[in-house]
Parts: structure tokens; sequence; C-alpha cells
């Protein structure tokens, strides 16, 4: 049987074709804000993210929540808020305070799943949180459709809002001067931020999704050098690299967060080189 | 009516005044240059008038019916991120913003207006490159064109030409001349006595409190002035420019 068939038996499933489109709609959406994040220095947001999410995800399986999201979205929300607002003039800095809240996030998360949890398998549990797991491959319709539905308000959003956020990521203190109002903006991001990585968390886990918010952006700031270029070109780099993974992960029955993220890295070195050559 | 009235400020950061008592106005057509010593809270002053940190005291009014989206601003040349991917046009164009209103994308008008300031500052050419490959002097040319973008009326300077070379400082004071006998409004923070004391028509010299403010005529005659300009003479200002 032949790669192809075997793919084409794969797409038959509905659970395939669930997970292929919100991988992609995911990398779209965690590639936009990438750019941002990356030029506001903020690479590493989505690493203290996605450990906050994991701790209210941890908190929300131990008291049997029927819904995750329902308290996993609103407290990654706040973490955000506060990361992205304090950034500025907080006592502890930008980087330390991500820190704080990465790493407790983590350790609290782990001790609540692993002295109140019910499941026979905790570190399974605890990995494929981490990881991503097959969890992807159970979303339900409803799910699918949750995705799509936030994909598009993410990408509406920033396109809606695309010349603004140039305005404030270049310089801050002139749109403020002229009569911008940067934190607002600066919340509205960190706002899709935080939608973001709690979507991503069921494709890549919460370990890897700062590499589909960075690897896109960072590899299409290699090959161009105006904005819109970087972004359109970091958008079509993640769908690319989103399907290309899936279509790998599928083929050889590799992670599939793992693997998207590989190709992600495998994009970058490309681009690297052809920069330099 | 002037654009700017202030009346009885006080400035500093965290409680602790820099400089206070300071009263003036710009009115229309004026070329107002702010000096004093290092620390004497000129850049505070400016950032107070841009509403981007608030007067201890005291009122600032804008009058004669400038709207806050008709000041535009050029800050001291900082360096802005190195890795920043934006082009010439795109920086340019966003100083329209806040003509925008709530309209998501630039209109012809806008878009019409980017391209004459880039033309009038001489980056046209330089359009489609990236702004961190520009020479100081150009990268400053830039974000003046951004700053006309913004500015109907009034264009506030914060030591526009800190790190620039002799001749680039000498060719941006003169076109900031130019547009100033072409009816724009300028408010400038300088080091650069000789060139303030040749363009500008006023002068507000502040220190712990506010020490002149008046025509540029008076300044010269004033003892602030002989003093000030004493001093100075045995400094190189920083900036690398001599006064």
């Amino acid at each position: 049987m032949s790669i192809f068939e075997k793919i084409s038996i794969y797409f038959s499933y509905p659970f395939v074709r669930y997970a292929m489109v919100v991988s992609v709609v995911i990398a779209l959406s965690a590639s936009l804000l990438g750019v941002t994040l990356v030029l506001k220095r903020y690479s590493f947001i989505g690493d203290g993210l996605s450990h906050v999410a994991f701790g209210a995800m941890a908190f929300a399986s131990v008291f049997k929540m029927i819904n995750n999201n329902v308290i996993v979205l609103p407290l990654t929300i706040l973490a955000a808020v506060f990361l992205l607002r304090t950034g500025k003039k907080a006592k502890v800095n930008g980087d330390a305070a991500i820190a704080i809240f990465s790493v407790g996030a983590l350790a609290l998360g782990y001790l609540i799943m692993n002295v109140f949890s019910t499941s026979a398998n905790v570190s399974g549990d605890v990995c494929s949180t981490l990881f991503g797991s097959t969890s992807l491959l159970t979303l339900t319709a409803g799910e699918v459709w949750f995705s799509v539905v936030l994909a598009v308000i993410v990408t509406g959003a920033f396109i809606f809002l695309y010349n603004r956020i140039f305005a404030v990521t270049f310089d801050e203190d002139f749109a403020n001067a002229t009569g911008l109002n940067a934190d607002r903006y600066n919340l509205i991001i960190a706002i899709l931020i935080a939608v973001i990585i709690v979507m991503g968390m069921n494709l890549v886990g919460s370990l890897l999704i700062s590499a589909l918010v960075i690897f896109p952006a960072l590899t299409a700031m290699r090959l161009f050098n105006n904005y819109k270029s970087v972004v359109i070109c970091s958008a079509v780099v993640a769908v690319v690299c989103a399907f290309a993974g899936m279509m790998f992960s599928i083929a050889v029955s590799t992670p599939v967060g793992a693997t998207i993220v590989t190709v992600n890295i495998i994009v970058y070195a490309v681009a690297s080189l052809v920069r330099r050559a | 009516m002037a654009y700017i009235t202030c009346r009885d400020l006080e400035l500093g950061y965290d409680g602790e005044a820099v400089t206070g008592n300071i009263n003036f106005d710009v009115c229309g057509g004026d070329y107002l240059c702010i000096i004093g010593e290092n620390g004497a809270g000129k850049s505070t002053l400016m950032k107070a008038l841009m509403n981007l940190n608030r007067p201890m005291s005291g009122e600032i009014t804008f009058g004669d019916g400038i709207e806050r989206n008709e000041i535009g601003y050029l800050p001291q040349n900082k360096d802005f991120q190195r890795d920043f991917p934006a082009s010439v046009e795109e920086i340019v164009i966003s100083g329209c913003l806040s003509k925008c209103g709530l309209r998501p994308f630039y209109n012809r008008a806008e878009k019409k207006m980017a391209e004459d300031n880039m033309k009038q500052m001489d980056v046209y050419d330089l359009r489609k490159r990236c702004y961190r490959e520009l020479s100081g002097g150009q990268q400053q040319r830039v974000l003046l064109a951004r700053a006309l973008c913004a500015a109907g009326k009034l264009l506030l300077l914060d030591e526009p030409v800190t790190g620039l070379d002799y001749k680039v400082t000498c060719e941006f004071y003169a076109m900031l001349g130019e547009l100033n006998r072409n009816g724009m409004t300028i408010v400038m923070v300088s080091h650069d006595l000789d060139e303030a004391m040749a363009h500008a028509n006023k002068i507000l010299q502040i220190g712990r409190e506010q020490i002149f403010f008046g025509d540029k005529d008076d300044y010269l005659l004033s003892e602030s002035w002989k003093s000030f300009h004493q001093h100075h003479k045995r400094h190189v200002i920083p900036g690398g420019i001599k006064a």
C-alpha cells in the first residue's frame, strides 16, 4: 500500500479531517499574532501562558468540569492581560513575571493532578496535556466548530486592527502621542493570544504552543523586511507546516504536535540558510 | 486664542518635582524652542504636552480649534528594535492613523498624503526600503515624514538631531525652517543653541523653574541668555554638537 493510499484511507475518517482543519486554523491564528509578540519581545509569553492554561486545566479536570474551557479560557486571559500590561512599569520585570507564572502554574497544576486525580495514569495525563496527544483525534464536531469560529474571530480581529497593531508595535509613544490608545490595543492583543494558546493546547499541547507562535514569525522575518510581507509569509509558512506535519505524522505515525513543530524548525533552518546564501 | 496654553505647570516623576512654575503659550505659526540644562525637565515637559505623562499640577489647554489628532511628534532618535521589519512607506503612513477614527484601513487621501510627505522629506525613493537599513539622517527624515502625516498644524520635536552629523543636522534644520515658513507651528526641545537662535521666534528656558519665556530678540538681550551661553561655550553639548 503506498503512502498516498494510506493517507486517503485515513482521510475517509471524519476525525482525521477534523484534526487537519483544527491544526491548520490554530497554526494560522498563532502565526499572525506571533509576529507582534516576537517584535514586542514577548516570545516567551506563549510558554508562560500555556503553563497557566495547563494549571487551569488540571484544576478543571480534578473538579470534573464538564467543559474545561469555561475555567481555562478566563484564567489564561487574565494571566495574559496581567503579563502584557505590567510589562512596562511592574516591580517584577516582564521576563521574570513570565517565569513566575510559567513555573508556578506548572508546579501547582502537577501538584493538583497528582494529589486529587482519580485517574489511574497521572503521568500519562500530564504528558498528554503538555505535549498534546490523541485528544486531537478525539475531537467532536462541536469542538471543531468552536476552534474554527475562534480562529475566524482572531484572524478577523487581526486584519481589522492590522494598521493599529503595526503602529502600537513599532512605536508605542508615537501612537499614544497622536491620540491612539496603545493600552487598549495591548489589551486586545493579550486577549487574542490567550484565546490562541487555549485553542492550541489541544493540538500540540501546552509545551509546544510557543513554537507555533514564534517559528513562522522568525522564518518570515528571515526572508522579508517589510511588515506586510512578514505577516503574510508567516501565515503561509504556518499553514503549510501544519498541513505537512499532519500528513507526515499520519503517514509515519509520529506524534502530531511534535511533528508539526519539527517541520517548522526545518523550514526556519532552511530560511536562515537562504538568507545567508 | 493660542494653540497651547500652559499655566503654573509643575512637572516631575513619582511625586518629585523636576521643574515648576511654567507659564507659556504657543500660537499659530510660532517656532518655539525649549532650552535648558540637562535634567531640567525639557523632555518631561514635551511628554506632558504629548499627553504621555500627567503634570503634577497646573494645566495644559489646547485651543484655537486644534485637535489631538492634528499634532505630529518626532521622538528623540531612539534605537528602534533593530530587527523590526518595516518599510519606509509603512512607517510614514502610520502617521495618518489618528485621522482614521474607527475606519480600519487608509483611504486614498491618506495614501496621497503619505506620498506627498515622503516626497517633501526626500525619502520617496527609499519607500520600499527597510527602515533599519537606512542611515541616521534618512531615518530621522522618515520619522519627520510620519510626524507630518499626523500634524495638521502643530509639530512637536524632542531633540531631533541627537546623533546626527553636522551636515545632516543643518539640512534637517533647513527643512524645519521651510515647514515653519509654510505655516507649520513648531515646538522643539534642543541642545543646539545656535540653531535655536537662528530659526526660532520664541524661546522658553527652564531650570528648577521657568527662567525665560518670550521673543527670541528679547532673550538675546537678557541676562539669562548671557550666563547660559557663557556656560555652554565651555562645554561640549551631549549629542556631539558644539554650542
